[in-house]
């Protein structure tokens, strides 16, 4: 039971990450299905208090040391890691009716697979496969409608809304095909001290690659708290809604507003 | 026969104008990378930090319309201010984004962007693409630049886009919570920004 508590808690940091909002009112979006409102502000405060104290104390430094590593060893690392989310990312394509993209997930995993030396080197890239976006059962239900719920900080593995943390445990419960090969899949090669490994290095690898953009953002905010809040919740409608900023502006309406000014 | 000499004059001089205009009207795409590339001089160059921030800081005020910015991350709040407060926060705001832009950036040695494409959404924005190429330490960044282009000879920056998170909708989010949290009192943003640009 500890043990799958824990696998658990791993897979969340995962499925969350940084990147956070909120408005005035507290909505994700004028124009999004539901608003996120941040029903535990207290709590979550203290929550984030104590995974910042968490992040300098551990994090922070072993994100340093592996950024020390020769840099072939982190993007072939940083490769795998990414080609093993595809076995989660691709029933979310097919969930979501995008079966198209589903297909070329199955063709990008099979040739990184094999061509790409267990997804070490990404082949399918080279080849011109078009970019890979993740996938998880938050962003499913989402896509289904089902509204984020309370934004939440969890211990350890972050910010993430109530809809998103139920999403996560989906993946231990039969949704992650790699969870199940690893912990039932009653083979020689796969484990769950595996497969949790391979958790806490996706989360070392994304920790690494945002040392500076989060210093930044933490010397440069009032609020910390509020901008990664702000931070989080953008990046999980865009990723809800698979939107291309560029061409898919939301927000409009608030400059509009400023014109009248 | 005066009035068709007097309406071709009136064709002639709109016309005139019309060109002139054109003329000097500066294309969003050329006007970012070219921000882009001044942005990129200061840092590249052998100032202090202190030099470099000062150059910055000139940059930002002639490329970005910092009151436009400072109006939309101030929300429904900015309804609610008398004209006294309008112009003590304008003042506020201003010295807390060049300085908290400046620094910003100043942390960045090098930076190469790349500008790809435009798009106009309307006669008064343009969002213009671009990528931040990657290094060894960290993967390549997509950033679209809002621009403002109702004037077109002046065109200005409101917001950086980066990997689809917005820069002024995160600064409005954190300044809404800061008022939030002191029961609504816009006078605790403004402690708040003089406590930083201190």
């Amino acid at each position: 039971m500890k043990k799958i508590l824990i696998t658990s808690l791993i897979s969340l940091m995962l499925a969350t990450n940084v990147s956070a909002d909120t408005d005035g009112e507290n909505s994700l979006s004028k124009k999004n299905s539901g608003d996120v409102k941040d029903c535990f502000e207290g709590l979550n405060r203290a929550t984030f208090s104590l995974n910042q104290g968490l992040d300098k104390a551990i994090f922070k430094p072993v994100a340093r040391g592996y950024r020390k590593l020769p840099s072939p060893i982190r993007s072939g690392t940083s490769n795998a890691l990414e080609n093993i989310s595809s076995l989660l990312t691709i029933p979310n394509n097919i969930l979501q009716g995008e079966f198209k993209i589903a297909g070329i997930n199955i063709g990008r995993f099979a040739i990184n697979t094999t061509a790409g030396i267990l997804g070490v080197f990404d082949v399918a890239t080279k080849m011109n496969f078009p970019e890979y976006e993740r996938e998880d059962y938050g962003q499913t239900f989402g896509a289904w409608g089902i509204g984020a719920g309370c934004y939440v900080v969890l211990p350890v593995l972050g910010p993430s809304t109530v809809r998103d943390t139920f999403g996560s445990f989906i993946n231990v419960l039969g949704g992650d095909p790699y969870y199940n090969f690893s912990v039932h899949g009653n083979n020689q090669y796969l484990d769950q001290e595996l497969y949790m490994t391979t958790k806490i290095i996706s989360g070392i690898d994304f920790r690494a690659k945002n040392l500076e953009s989060i210093d930044n953002l933490e010397k440069n905010s009032m609020d910390f708290y509020a901008s990664v809040r702000s931070l989080y919740l953008q990046d999980r409608q865009q990723k809800i809604r698979n939107s291309n900023p560029t061409i898919d502006i939301i927000y409009e309406g608030d400059w509009e507003e400023v014109e009248t000014q | 026969m005066f009035l068709k000499k007097t309406s071709t004059f009136l064709i002639f001089i709109v016309i005139f104008f019309s060109s002139i205009a054109k003329v000097n009207s500066i294309e969003p795409d050329i006007f970012v990378q070219s921000t882009v590339n001044r942005a990129s001089e200061a840092l590249n160059n052998k100032y202090s930090k202190e030099k470099k921030i000062e150059k910055l800081k000139q940059i930002a005020s002639e490329t970005v319309d910092i009151n436009g910015i400072g109006y939309y991350t101030l929300g429904a709040y900015r309804k609610n201010i008398n004209e006294d407060q309008k112009k003590e926060y304008l003042n506020l705001f201003e010295q807390y984004f060049l300085k908290s832009f400046a620094s910003r950036l100043a942390e960045y040695s090098n930076p190469e962007i790349e500008v790809l494409s435009k798009q106009k959404l309307n006669e008064n924005y343009t969002m213009v693409s671009s990528i931040l190429v990657g290094t060894e330490q960290r993967p390549e960044v997509k950033i679209d630049w809002r621009v403002y282009t109702k004037n077109p000879e002046i065109p200005l920056i409101r917001d950086l886009i980066i990997e689809g998170l917005s820069l002024v909708r995160t600064q409005k989010e954190e300044f809404s919570s800061i008022i939030q949290s002191n029961d609504g009192d816009i006078n605790a943003l403004f402690s708040t920004l003089k406590e930083f640009i201190k």
